[in-house]
């Protein structure tokens, strides 16, 4: 920080072109409220997004490890919403949803999903097959067998797809302000930028790395309160 | 107690290659017997427990229990397996009860038995504990007593010291004898240790690989209740040296 500060102001670097970390501090603070609302928004938009892809990967990687054929129908499908830019489904989507929140939750559930339904369904058919035994030995149901044999054993898996879903849930929630927007971190990077505050926009984007940061540690913590064995879990398998 | 009869079974690989586990088995096992099943690997023992379980089903033949056909895993039957499978994220005690939970019949005087069963292999005081906590030997001892906590009259154990060091292994090899002794149950103990299947049991089955079959059935005479201090006497001796004969002399005969 201190070195970037420096060379900014030794060589003169223009702020348009990279900003002192001062200058970026200064612009940012002046905006203090307008800014947190923007963050604010950008927050809402990435949790909403991140809850859509959890609630939808679930039931999916269940489907998914559920039957052979199953996973081969809908895999294709799956890969074809991985496939298609989403910077490029953005403004369609606008058009579908209207200019709202929803095409941002979309675009973002969009993004995040895919590692999610993997690392789930991954977690849910490497159960090893003793346990599969012991629950079949003990007669317990497919359902049963479901609930408390192969989700628990895939608790680990599920936190490292969070893990990955929630810092790609913050870019999703950005492509989709970048493309329609009237607040929110990426947006006020499009504006901002736009009208040459370039300081603003460094700000905004610290602001983005740090949110992303936070949400992650969020993750990290829930898991280590909640799930203490499947941090050690976690800790045997790396 | 537990009768196969003339049972066979074949298993269809990846390849589609068709390999013969178990050919031609016939074997009676008394009610409150104890019988090891030795062999090389490959024999087919874990495969024959695993129909006893009705964890597989047979290609030829029928195994019954008490008379009926064996179809399905049965709530009589409790299982060890050769690691103790204990589930990460419950407690030692839900873990012992995990089978009465699945069955639907968990209540108050299951607890009260996994506890006593608990305080039976010397694991009282670790019931909140979480099988990371423990080490292998007690983790299997808790493997146990989850395969008893149903009250089976049949009690199946796949190799289930086979992953404990040697001193741990003759301390549950005792145990389990003074728990046999306690709540009496018909047991097919399969295990790779000639010693160890000559101490416990009643009858050992020797079993030939490839096809697996029973090469033979040995009576082991030595008087109860046993410790290894028996291994001494002349009945242990005859009969292991009879079951290495078995194993290791026909294994010579085809040339190698």
């Amino acid at each position: 920080m201190l070195l970037w500060e420096l060379i900014c102001r030794v060589f003169k670097v223009p702020a348009y072109l990279v900003p002192a970390p001062s200058a970026i501090w200064v612009d940012t603070w002046k905006l203090a409220g307008q800014v947190s609302m923007h963050t604010l928004a950008t927050t809402q938009t990435t949790l909403l997004g991140f809850f859509a892809s959890l609630v939808v990967s679930l039931p999916l990687a269940v489907l998914l490890t559920a039957s052979p054929m199953i996973a081969n129908a809908i895999y294709p499908f799956l890969v074809l919403t991985q496939s298609i830019p989403k910077v490029a489904l953005a403004p369609i989507l606008v058009v579908i949803f209207g200019s709202n929140e929803l095409p941002r939750v979309v675009v973002t559930f969009l993004v995040a999903f895919f590692p999610l339904v993997l690392s789930i369904a991954a977690g849910i058919t490497s159960v090893p097959p003793e346990l599969i035994e012991l629950g079949r030995a003990c007669r317990a149901s497919r359902w049963r067998e479901l609930w408390r044999i192969r989700l628990p054993y895939a608790v680990p898996f599920i936190f490292s797809g969070l893990k990955a879903a929630i810092t790609l849930s913050v870019v999703g929630a950005v492509v989709g302000e970048f493309v329609n927007a009237d607040k929110g971190l990426g947006y006020l990077i499009v504006t901002s930028t736009a009208f040459f505050q370039v300081p603003l926009a460094w700000g905004s984007l610290v602001l983005l790395s740090l949110l992303g940061i936070i949400l992650f540690q969020a993750v990290v913590i829930i898991e280590q309160v909640f799930f203490p064995w499947a941090v050690d879990a976690d800790k045997q398998a790396v | 107690m537990i009768v196969l009869d003339h049972v066979g079974k074949t298993f269809v690989t990846r390849g589609g290659e068709q390999v013969v586990a178990m050919s031609d088995v016939s074997l009676e096992v008394r009610r409150n017997e104890f019988v090891c099943l030795v062999g090389p690997s490959g024999c087919g023992k874990s495969t024959l427990l695993r129909l006893v379980a009705g964890l597989v089903a047979p290609t030829g033949g029928t195994v019954s229990i008490a008379g009926t056909k064996v179809i399905e895993p049965r709530e009589d039957a409790g299982i060890v397996f050769q690691a103790p499978t204990l589930l990460p994220w419950a407690s030692i005690l839900d873990n012992v009860l995990f089978p009465l939970d699945m069955m639907g019949k968990l209540d108050a005087a299951g607890r009260a038995r996994a506890r006593e069963l608990l305080a039976l292999v010397g694991l009282s005081g670790f019931e909140s504990k979480y099988p990371r906590e423990l080490s292998g030997g007690m983790q299997q001892r808790a493997g146990i007593c989850r395969a008893l906590v149903h009250e089976p009259d049949i009690l199946l154990m796949d190799e289930p010291f086979g992953a404990l060091d040697a001193l741990t292994r003759e301390e549950l090899t005792i145990e389990l004898m003074r728990i046999w002794q306690e709540k009496p149950k018909t047991i097919l103990f399969v295990t790779h240790s000639i010693p160890e299947a000559v101490l416990l049991a009643d009858r050992v089955v020797v079993m030939s690989a490839r096809p697996g079959r029973v090469a033979e059935i040995i009576d082991v005479t030595l008087p109860r209740p046993r410790d290894f201090d028996m291994e001494a006497r002349h009945e242990f001796q005859s009969a292991t040296r009879r079951i290495r004969e078995l194993i290791f002399g026909n294994r010579s005969t085809r040339g190698h």
